[in-house]
């Protein structure tokens, strides 16, 4: 079988497995799935930067906060519809990743990290400083006029399945085509030598930007479809934590696979849904899984699947 | 606080911010001053820093509730016993975790995030979600004309001023000063000239912890002891740290000065938040467009 048929052919059938299981799982873990697909999507958009440009950011909360709240607050200050609404998530979380990148970039490695954390904290600071527009720490609800797109209300089990479903199925099928393109292979070679690429005639500054705003959009799509899907904004999501999760699930899954952020986020809701029941400080298993990644499998269960004979993994 | 605006002229008020400025001056030069060594000499930034000062205050807390007596003796105790458990604990880490990662630079940051969780929840499991008060050695009062102060919080700002004279002679009078500072300029030839940089290295981060941490003792009579309040810490010395150039203590030092006052100021006559949000912008834009600090000196 071709490279291409043995892609072809794995993602197809993931996406099958995915839309099959609306109909096999108890409502739980349907529910469960759904948010998980929305988290692998803001996850997806985080490999984008990190797993095949490069770039280590610890400020994408910023990215699905603007999605998030793009979409919420068109609803809640100026009654969009759902559609609308959604878009305008898309593109707050695209601009903003334009917006930080044109700054940070002119940083890399450890700077970059700290610069897009401190971006992303006064974000999140300025989320709570402007509570009369925003909602301050308490957020708000996304009112169901807001999320009722062809009549159909997202939170309710089936329409959130479907649309979780969709975005997903959209943003995998982008991801796929965008890694096999030339522009993917160029974001691979800056992340593996940026000065031989530079002398190759490549504009890093050019390829990076424009990396991160592709990352932002899949962010900021997550982000608005979470809103619309749970019926809820708050700052909470805009915290650090929120970045720490996509590189966890990158981690995880394996940075630079692009099935790697839906194993990884899959895994690990599950581990903080089963040790949340049996403790308080489900936290630590965050912690505890971050170091043990770092210091056994640096490149997730995907890539050393990669690593030991599937070399076709995109 | 600003309430007391009705009463007092802007003089005596802006006598009382200045004051409170160098409270938290002092003990953010300590914290920031471990970080800069880290950074320094190890070249990972260790996000766990904040963590260490709060266990710093959590095991205060701990030791000053257990030892029986007047609270002077608790809390000297603390201020001994303290540190000493904090920096074991960061040279277990470093060598578990830090030196089998060979301290690259990006996998430090995240393990060192994972390690900020567990010590946090860890705390959180020990010693509950509550916070914790820790009472002053002493509490006479000095009387301004306008208000009485805290004599105790004095105290804290002259020793903090005598550690970091120590750790300043430490680093530049002393041989195991000179070794670190051999270690910083270039670790390969530190190695060739038979330093064993590895203990260097656990010997740094362990000093690092312990001057978070001993930071916390100091400050937790004034502020009480809880598993989260790392993050304030490990903010403002990150901006202390940038500001002042990334491995320079004298910058380290100027700046600590200068945010803990204009923190102490910006706070008492703003909010906090827009206080916060200046600061992080601020160090964004100065990594960006000064990446060697705004002092720029070199150590």
């Amino acid at each position: 079988m071709t490279e291409r048929g043995k892609i072809l052919l794995l993602h197809g059938g993931v996406l099958l497995a995915l839309f099959a299981a609306q109909y096999l799982l108890p409502a739980y873990h349907a529910n469960n799935l759904a948010r998980i697909m929305v988290l692998a999507v803001y996850a997806m958009g985080y490999n984008i930067a990190f797993g095949y440009t490069g770039l280590l950011s610890l400020g994408h909360a910023l990215f699905f906060a603007m999605g998030m709240y793009g979409a919420g607050m068109a609803v809640w200050l100026v009654e969009w519809t759902a559609l609308p609404a959604i878009a305008m998530g898309l593109a707050a979380g695209a601009v903003a990743a334009g917006a930080v990148g044109l700054l940070a970039l002119r940083t890399a490695g450890v700077s970059f990290m700290i610069v897009t954390l401190m971006f992303a904290q006064a974000g999140y600071l300025l989320i709570l400083y402007f509570a009369r527009y925003t909602g301050g720490d308490e957020g708000f609800v996304v009112e169901a006029f807001g999320r009722r797109p062809f009549g159909l209300d997202l939170v309710q089990d089936g329409p959130r399945y479907a649309a979780a479903f969709c975005l997903f199925a959209v943003a995998l099928a982008g991801n796929l085509a965008l890694v096999r393109s030339r522009f993917g292979r160029v974001m691979l070679a800056m992340r593996e030598n940026e000065a031989r690429s530079r002398m190759l005639g490549y504009n890093p500054f050019r390829v990076k930007l424009l990396a991160l705003v592709i990352s932002g959009l899949y962010a900021g799509a997550a982000g608005a479809f979470y809103a619309m899907l749970f019926g809820y904004v708050g700052a909470s999501f805009a915290m650090v934590q929120y970045s720490i999760l996509p590189l966890l699930y990158t981690l995880l899954g394996g940075a630079g696979v692009v099935l790697g952020p839906l194993l990884g986020a899959g895994l690990m809701f599950y581990l903080i849904d089963i040790a949340s029941g049996l403790t308080s400080a489900y936290l630590m298993v965050v912690g505890a899984v971050l170091v043990v990644l770092v210091l056994f499998a640096p490149k997730g269960l995907l890539g050393a699947l990669r690593e030991r004979g599937l070399k076709w993994l995109p | 606080m600003p309430i007391l605006c009705n009463q007092m002229a802007f003089g005596p008020f802006l006598l009382l911010a200045l004051l409170e400025g160098t409270v938290t001056a002092a003990v953010l030069a300590l914290t920031a001053l471990g970080l800069s060594l880290v950074f320094g000499v190890m070249r990972v930034v260790n996000v766990a820093h904040g963590a260490f000062f709060m266990l710093g205050a959590v095991l205060a807390w701990f030791v000053a509730s257990h030892v029986p007596g007047a609270p002077a003796l608790g809390f000297v105790a603390a201020l001994v016993l303290a540190p000493l458990a904090v920096a074991a604990l960061a040279a277990v880490a470093d060598r578990l975790v830090l030196k089998r990662i060979g301290y690259d630079p990006e996998a430090t940051i995240v393990a060192t995030i994972g390690l900020l969780y567990i010590f946090e929840q860890a705390a959180l499991s020990l010693f509950g979600p509550d916070a914790r008060p820790v009472p002053a050695p002493f509490t006479w009062r000095i009387q301004f004309p306008w208000f009485g102060y805290s004599g105790y919080k004095l105290f804290v700002v002259a020793a903090a001023l005598v550690v970091l004279a120590a750790v300043w002679l430490m680093l530049t009078r002393s041989r195991a000063g000179l070794i670190m500072r051999a270690t910083q300029v270039d670790r390969q030839t530190a190695r060739a000239f038979g330093i064993n940089v590895d203990l260097v290295y656990t010997g740094t981060f362990a000093l690092g912890a312990a001057l978070a941490a001993l930071g916390a003792v100091l400050v937790v009579p004034i502020q009480q002891a809880h598993y989260l309040m790392g993050g304030d810490p490990l903010l403002l010395s990150f901006i202390v740290v940038i500001i002042g150039g990334l491995g320079s203590l004298r910058g380290t030092l100027v700046a600590a000065l200068v945010i803990g006052l204009g923190d102490g100021i910006i706070s008492m006559f703003f909010t906090p938040t827009l206080a916060k949000i200046i600061a992080t912008l601020a160090v964004a834009l100065v990594l960006v467009f000064r990446p060697q600090g705004l002092f720029g000196a070199r150590a």
